[in-house]
C-alpha cells in the first residue's frame, strides 16, 4: 500500500476500486482493484500508457462517472453510495475541474467564467482569494473578453482560475496541456504548480507528457487498470526511465488481457 | 452522394419528424380541402341530376336569385300544349316552395337554417335521362290534406315514423285572418310515406315535405289550378336539347324552357359558390400553415447544416464539388418533402372526413357520398409538400457551398452567414413594399382586393421575420437583464443562449409571430365587429321588440297576424328582403309597406318618401353606383325586368338590411314570395308583453321575440362564432410554431452538448437545467408573441379602418384579450422546453463532455 505523508489525512481515498466495460470476450477491465490516497497540499500526476485506466480512474474520483465496485472517499465522504443531487453538490463545492479542451462557456466573459461556479451555486467569491487567484492567473485586462478572443493559453488558465476560485478540496486536471504548445502548456503548469506551493491546493493531473509529469510531487503510473509504480519529486529522466521500463514489459502482458 | 444524404437523414428521425409536422398539416389542409370540395361537387351534381327532368320549363327568371320558386306560377292548362309536343313522353307538373319547416317530435326545426327546407307536391315522373328520382321506399304517395311524404333523413332526424303526425310550419300559410285558430299556424299531417334516392344519395340536409298536388297547390299557390315548373320526359332516342328546342317553339313570352343537365348545374353551381368561401378560408390556412412551416424547415437546416459543417466540410476535401454537397442537402429536403405530403395525404383524408361530419352537424348531410379522390388532389398535395421544403430548404443549402474544404481540418468551424445588415436591409425593403400592397388592397379601389391585402400583410409578415435578428436585439439585451437580475447567474446563461445566435431565435420566434398576429388581427376585426353591431343596435333599434331568425329566413305573415292581436301592441312593421338581380349580378332588396317608413326612423337625406312604384336608395350605394333622386333602378325580378324611380336616399341603417328599399305591393308583384322576414312591433309596453308575444310563437321554432339588448345578443352569436372557429385553425399554426421552439431548442441542446455536459460538472444541478433551457424557451415565445400582437395590432386596425365606410365604424382593440395571449405565449414557452430541458438534463456528464 503506498501511504501519503502522514501529516494530514489524505484529501481522497480510493479503496478497491473496480470497473470494467463489455462483456464475454471484449470485456475490458478499466480498473482492477485500484486502492490509492491523494494527499492533500500534494500535486499528484497520474500516467499510463493509453488504456492504462487513468482517465477512468479520475472520471471515477471526480463523481463523474461510477465504478462497479470499491469506494471513493472525498474527506470523509464515500461518494459512490452519493444520488445525483448530491453528487451535483459534490462537484459544485468541493470539486474543481480543468478539461484538455478548457470547456469555457462561449457566451459569457473570462471573469464570468472563472465565477461561474459560485455563481451557480449562489455564492460570493472570498474577495481577497479571488484577487490573488485572478493575479496568479496572470490575465490582466483580458478578463472583460470571451473566451473566443483569448488564445488557448489563456484560456486554459481561465479554465484553472474557475477551478482554484471555488477552493475546492481537490481539483481534477485532465491533460490540461494536451491541447496547447510547449510554453503555454509551462505557463499553465507554473500556475498549477504555484497554487500548491503557495496555497496548499490539493491537485490530481492526468498525463502522458514526461515534462509535465516533472512539475508534480509524486507520479503514480497505472497499467492495465493496476498502479503498477510510483516517483516522489520526479524529474523527467526517472519519469522517462519508467515509461521506457513499463514499455518494455507490456508486451509481455499482451495474452494476459 | 445520395447515399450519404440519405444516411444522414435517417440518423435524425426525431428532429426531421418534427419539421415534417408543419409541411404535413399544411399538405393536410390542402388535400382535405380538396377531396371535400370534390366530394361536394359530385354529391350536388348527382343530386341535381335526379332532382330534374329531362326538360324544365318555368317561368324566366323562374327563381329567386337565391333559388327558392318565385310567385310567377305556370297555369295547368299549358300543360296540354306541352303534351301535344312531338317527342314529349310525359308531362309533370310541380309545386315547390322554400321555408315549408319540419319540426322535430322534440319541438325543434330539423334542418337549422342552412340549406331549403322544401315542400311540394309528391310526382313520380323520372329525373332527366331516365334516372330515378326521389322514390317512396316506404309506405304509400300522400292523399288529400291529411297526409304527407317525408325525405328518408328528415324523417329519421326529426324522429318520425309512418304513421305519426308530422308538425309542418309552412311559410306560405294563407290562413291568419283574424279568428284564426292558432294552431293552423302549424300543420299536422299524418306521414304515410318515406320517400328516399333507391341509388343512394341524399338531399344534403334540405328537408323535403310533400303533399298531393291539389293540397300543395292550396297552400303554396293560392289555390290556383298552377305549378312552379314543369318537367317534360323525353321519349326514347329524342335528346334533351331536341325535345327543349321543341317545347320553346310552343311556350308564351314570360316562360323558359332549359334541359335538365343545364338546370342541374346551374342549381348546384349556385349552391357550391355559396359555400365557396369554406374552401378559400380552408386554403388560406394551409397558406399560413405552410408559411409557418417553411420557417421551421429554414431553421432546422440551418441548425442541421451548421452542425455538419465539418462533416460537409470534409466531403469537400475528399472531392466533392460545391454543387454536390449543396445538392445533397436539397436531395434530403426532396425526400422529407415527399414524405411529409404523404402523411399529409392520409391526414387530409381524415380531415376531409372531419368536415364531412361538421358540416352534417350544421345541416348539410352528405353521408350517402362516398369521398372523391381526383388526381389533382394527389398532384397538388406532392406539389405543395415538396416545393414548399425544397424551397426552405433551398437557403441553408446555399450556404454549405461556402464551407472551405479546409475546415474539415479545424476545431470549430463556423457556417458563413450572410450579415445581418443585409437581412435588415430585405427585410426593411419587404416590409415597405408589403404596407404598399397592403393600402392598395384596403383603400385601392381594385376589382380583388382581398389578393392584395392578403399578399401585403405576407410580405410584412415576411419582412418582419427577415429583420426580427436586428430589430430583437434590443428585445433579447433587455430580457437577458431582467433573467440576470431576477433568476441570478441560470437567468443570465439563458439570456445569453437566446442572444449567440440571433437569427435561430429570430426565426423560431417569427413561426410563432405569425400565427399570433393573425390571431390579434381576427380578435380586433371580431370585437371591432361586436362593437359595432352594439352601436349600431343603439342607434337605430326602433319599436320594442323584433320578431325574426338569426339569418333572416321567411316565416309566415300570420305569426305578424296573430301578433297584431295581443293586447298591447300598437302596431307592427312587416319587412322582407329577397336577392334580385341588377346587371346579372346579384342585389338584395328589403320591403316594407310605404305608410311603416317614417316608423323606422330613416334620415332621408335626399328626395321625398317612397310610394308605390318607386323606391328608397341608402345614401352610400346610391353614390357608389350614382343613381340620384328621379334616376331609373331596373331590376331583374323572378317576374322580369322591372323599372322603379328612385324617390329619396336615406343615411344607412342598419335596420334595412338593403341598399333598396321599396314597397310591400312592389315586392310581391315583382314575384317574391309573401313571406316575413323581420318584424318590428311598437308596443305600449305594458307588463308581460313579451311574455304574451312568446306565447304567440311558443309551437313555432322557427322565430323568437326579442328586445333590444337580445337582438344586439342575436347579432353578436354568429361573429363570435365565427371568429372561435378561425381561433381553433390559428391553433394548429400555433401547435406548429410550438413544435418549432421544441425543435430549435432540441438542437440547440445537442449542439451545446459539450457545454451542458461542462455546466453539470461544475455543479449545475439538473433543476437549474431545465430552468436555463425554459427561460430560454420563454424568451423566443414572448418575442414571437410581442411581435406578432404588435403586427396583429396594426393589421387590425388597417382593416377596420377599410372596411369603415361599410357599416362597421367602431375600431375596437380588446387589450384584455391580446394579454391573454402574450400569458399564453410564456405557457407556451414553458411548454415548449419540457421535452428538450428534459433531454438536456438526462445527458451523462462524462459523455457530454467528452463529445466533440
Amino acid at each position: 500500500m503506498i501511504g501519503a505523508p502522514p501529516s494530514s489525512p489524505p484529501a481522497a481515498r480510493v479503496r478497491n476500486l473496480t470497473k470494467t466495460y463489455g462483456a464475454g470476450q471484449a470485456l475490458v477491465r478499466a480498473l482492477d482493484d485500484v486502492s490509492l490516497d491523494i494527499g492533500a497540499g500534494e500535486f499528484t500526476a497520474v500516467m499510463g500508457p493509453s488504456g492504462s485506466g487513468k482517465s477512468t480512474l479520475m472520471h471515477c474520483c471526480a463523481a463523474l462517472d461510477r465504478a462497479d465496485s470499491g469506494e471513493v472517499l472525498i474527506g470523509e465522504q464515500d461518494i459512490t453510495r452519493l444520488k445525483d443531487k448530491a453528487l451535483t453538490r459534490l462537484r459544485r463545492d468541493e470539486i474543481g475541474f480543468v478539461f484538455q479542451s478548457y470547456n469555457l462557456v462561449p457566451t459569457l466573459t473570462a471573469e464570468e467564467n472563472i465565477k461561474l461556479p459560485m455563481a451557480i451555486a449562489g455564492r460570493r467569491p472570498d474577495a481577497e482569494w479571488y484577487d490573488d487567484v485572478i493575479a496568479t492567473v496572470g490575465l490582466g485586462d483580458r478578463l472583460g473578453h470571451k473566451p473566443n478572443e483569448l488564445s488557448g493559453g489563456q484560456q486554459q488558465r481561465v479554465a484553472v482560475a474557475r477551478a482554484l476560485a471555488s477552493r475546492p478540496r481537490i481539483v481534477f486536471a485532465d491533460e490540461p496541456t494536451g491541447n496547447l504548445d510547449s510554453r503555454s502548456g509551462a505557463e499553465v503548469l507554473e500556475l498549477l504548480r504555484r497554487s500548491v506551493d503557495d496555497y496548499d491546493q490539493t491537485i490530481v493531473m492526468v498525463t502522458h507528457d514526461p515534462v509535465a509529469a516533472a512539475y508534480t510531487d509524486r507520479v503514480v503510473f497505472l497499467a492495465d487498470g493496476r498502479v503498477v509504480d510510483e516517483l516522489r519529486d520526479p524529474t523527467r529522466e526517472q519519469v522517462l526511465d519508467v515509461m521506457n521500463r513499463m514499455a518494455e514489459q507490456a508486451p509481455e502482458q499482451i495474452p494476459t488481457t | 452522394m445520395i447515399r450519404a444524404a440519405l444516411k444522414s437523414l435517417l440518423g435524425r428521425k426525431l428532429r426531421l419528424l418534427m419539421s415534417t409536422f408543419a409541411i404535413v398539416l399544411g399538405v393536410a389542409f390542402v388535400a382535405g380541402t380538396l377531396i371535400f370540395s370534390d366530394t361536394l361537387n359530385r354529391s350536388f351534381t348527382a343530386l341535381f341530376a335526379s332532382t330534374v327532368g329531362d326538360v324544365v320549363v318555368r317561368p324566366e327568371g323562374g327563381t329567386t336569385a337565391d333559388g327558392a320558386p318565385s310567385t310567377v306560377t305556370i297555369p295547368a292548362s299549358r300543360l296540354e300544349r306541352l303534351r301535344a309536343v312531338d317527342g314529349a313522353a310525359r308531362v309533370d307538373g310541380n309545386v315547390n316552395a322554400f321555408g315549408v319547416f319540419v319540426v322535430s317530435d322534440r319541438g325543434k326545426v330539423v334542418s337549422g337554417f342552412g340549406p331549403p327546407a322544401i315542400g311540394g307536391n309528391w310526382s313520380d315522373a323520372p329525373a332527366g335521362h331516365g334516372l330515378q328520382g326521389l322514390s317512396i321506399v316506404e309506405g304509400h304517395a300522400p292523399q288529400g290534406r291529411e297526409e304527407v311524404v317525408l325525405d328518408e333523413r328528415t324523417a329519421e332526424r326529426a324522429g318520425y315514423r309512418v304513421g305519426d303526425p308530422v308538425a309542418i310550419i309552412p311559410s306560405t300559410a294563407i290562413e291568419g285572418e283574424p279568428g284564426t285558430d292558432l294552431a293552423s299556424l302549424r300543420l299536422t299531417p299524418t306521414l304515410v310515406g318515406i320517400a328516399g334516392f333507391p341509388g343512394g344519395g341524399s338531399l344534403n340536409g334540405a328537408t323535403y315535405a310533400a303533399f298531393d298536388t291539389p293540397t300543395a297547390q292550396d297552400l303554396f299557390v293560392d289555390g290556383e289550378d298552377a305549378y312552379t315548373d314543369v318537367w317534360v320526359t323525353a321519349e326514347d332516342g329524342v335528346s334533351q336539347e331536341q325535345l327543349r328546342d321543341r317545347v320553346a317553339e310552343v311556350l308564351p313570352d314570360g316562360l323558359e324552357a332549359v334541359t335538365g343537365d343545364d338546370a342541374a348545374d346551374e342549381s348546384a353551381s349556385d349552391l357550391l359558390q355559396a359555400i365557396s368561401f369554406l374552401t378559400t378560408f380552408l386554403l388560406i390556412f394551409a397558406g399560413i400553415s405552410l408559411v409557418v412551416g417553411a420557417f421551421l424547415i429554414v431553421n432546422t437546416f440551418s441548425i442541421l447544416v451548421a452542425q455538419r459543417s465539418r462533416e460537409l466540410a470534409l466531403l469537400r476535401a475528399l472531392g466533392a464539388s460545391k454543387r454536390q454537397v449543396t445538392w445533397s442537402v436539397q436531395l434530403e429536403a426532396f425526400v422529407l418533402g415527399v414524405v411529409g405530403a404523404t402523411v399529409g395525404l392520409g391526414l387530409g383524408v381524415l380531415l376531409a372526413m372531419g368536415i364531412r361530419a361538421l358540416f352534417a352537424n350544421f345541416g348539410l348531410d352528405l353521408s350517402g357520398q362516398p369521398l372523391i379522390f381526383a388526381p389533382r388532389t394527389f398532384v397538388a398535395s406532392y406539389a405543395v409538400g415538396v416545393v414548399v421544403t425544397m424551397a426552405a430548404a433551398w437557403l441553408p443549402a446555399r450556404r454549405t457551398g461556402r464551407i472551405a474544404p479546409v475546415q474539415a481540418l479545424r476545431d470549430d468551424v463556423a457556417l458563413p452567414e450572410s450579415t445581418l445588415h443585409r437581412r435588415m436591409w430585405v427585410g426593411a425593403a419587404l416590409v415597405v413594399v408589403g404596407l404598399g400592397v397592403l393600402w392598395l388592397g384596403l383603400f385601392g379601389d381594385l376589382p380583388h382586393g382581398g389578393w392584395q391585402t392578403g399578399g401585403g400583410i405576407l410580405a410584412i409578415l415576411l419582412g418582419v421575420a427577415a429583420a426580427s435578428p436586428v430589430i430583437s436585439r434590443p428585445f433579447l439585451a433587455l430580457a437577458r437583464a431582467a433573467f440576470a437580475r431576477i433568476f441570478g447567474t441560470v437567468g443570465n446563461l439563458a439570456g445569453q443562449n437566446s442572444l449567440r445566435n440571433p437569427r435561430r431565435t429570430a426565426a423560431t420566434a417569427s413561426a410563432l409571430m405569425i400565427g399570433l398576429a393573425l390571431a390579434c388581427t381576427m380578435a380586433i376585426v371580431g370585437d371591432s365587429a361586436k362593437a359595432s353591431v352594439d352601436r349600431s343596435v343603439e342607434d337605430n333599434f326602433v319599436g320594442d321588440f323584433v320578431v325574426s331568425n338569426v339569418i333572416g329566413t321567411g316565416f309566415t305573415p300570420a305569426i305578424g297576424d296573430r301578433m297584431q292581436r295581443v293586447d298591447g301592441v300598437d302596431r307592427i312593421v312587416r319587412e322582407r328582403f329577397a336577392t334580385a338581380e341588377r346587371d346579372g349580378d346579384r342585389q338584395m332588396v328589403a320591403a316594407v309597406d310605404p305608410g311603416d317608413v317614417d316608423r323606422l326612423e330613416l334620415d332621408l337625406t335626399d328626395g321625398d318618401p317612397m310610394t308605390a312604384g318607386s323606391v328608397l336608395l341608402q345614401q352610400s350605394w346610391a353614390d357608389d353606383h350614382d343613381l340620384g333622386v328621379g334616376a331609373d333602378l331596373e331590376l331583374q325580378m323572378p317576374a322580369g325586368k322591372r323599372t322603379y324611380v328612385v324617390a329619396g336616399t336615406f343615411d344607412d341603417n342598419p335596420v334595412v338590411v338593403a341598399p333598396v328599399l321599396m314597397s310591400l305591393d312592389d315586392f310581391g308583384e315583382g314575384g317574391f314570395p309573401a313571406t316575413d322576414n323581420v318584424l318590428i312591433l311598437f308596443t305600449d309596453d305594458s307588463a308581460g308583453i313579451q311574455q304574451r308575444l312568446d306565447e304567440v310563437v311558443a309551437d313555432l321554432p322557427i322565430v323568437t321575440v326579442k328586445d333590444q339588448a337580445e337582438f344586439a345578443q342575436e347579432q353578436r352569436e354568429p361573429i363570435d362564432q365565427f371568429v372561435l372557429m378561425i381561433f381553433a385553425l390559428l391553433g394548429l399554426a400555433l401547435v406548429i410554431a410550438v413544435l418549432g421552439i421544441v425543435n430549435t431548442l432540441a438542437l440547440s441542446v445537442i449542439e451545446r452538448t459539450r457545454e451542458v455536459g461542462l455546466l453539470r460538472a461544475i455543479g449545475l444541478n439538473r433543476s437549474q437545467l431545465r430552468r436555463m433551457i425554459t427561460l430560454e424557451s420563454v424568451v423566443i415565445a414572448v418575442l414571437g408573441a410581442l411581435l406578432g400582437v404588435l403586427l396583429g395590432i396594426g393589421f387590425g386596425i388597417a382593416l377596420m379602418s377599410a372596411v369603415r365606410d361599410q357599416g362597421l365604424e367602431v375600431i375596437s382593440v380588446p387589450y384584455g384579450q391580446l394579454a391573454v395571449f402574450l400569458l399564453l405565449s410564456v405557457v407556451i414557452g414553458v411548454l415548449a422546453a419540457v421535452f428538450p430541458a428534459r433531454r438536456a438534463a438526462r445527458l451523462d456528464v462524462l459523455r457530454a463532455i467528452a463529445t466533440e
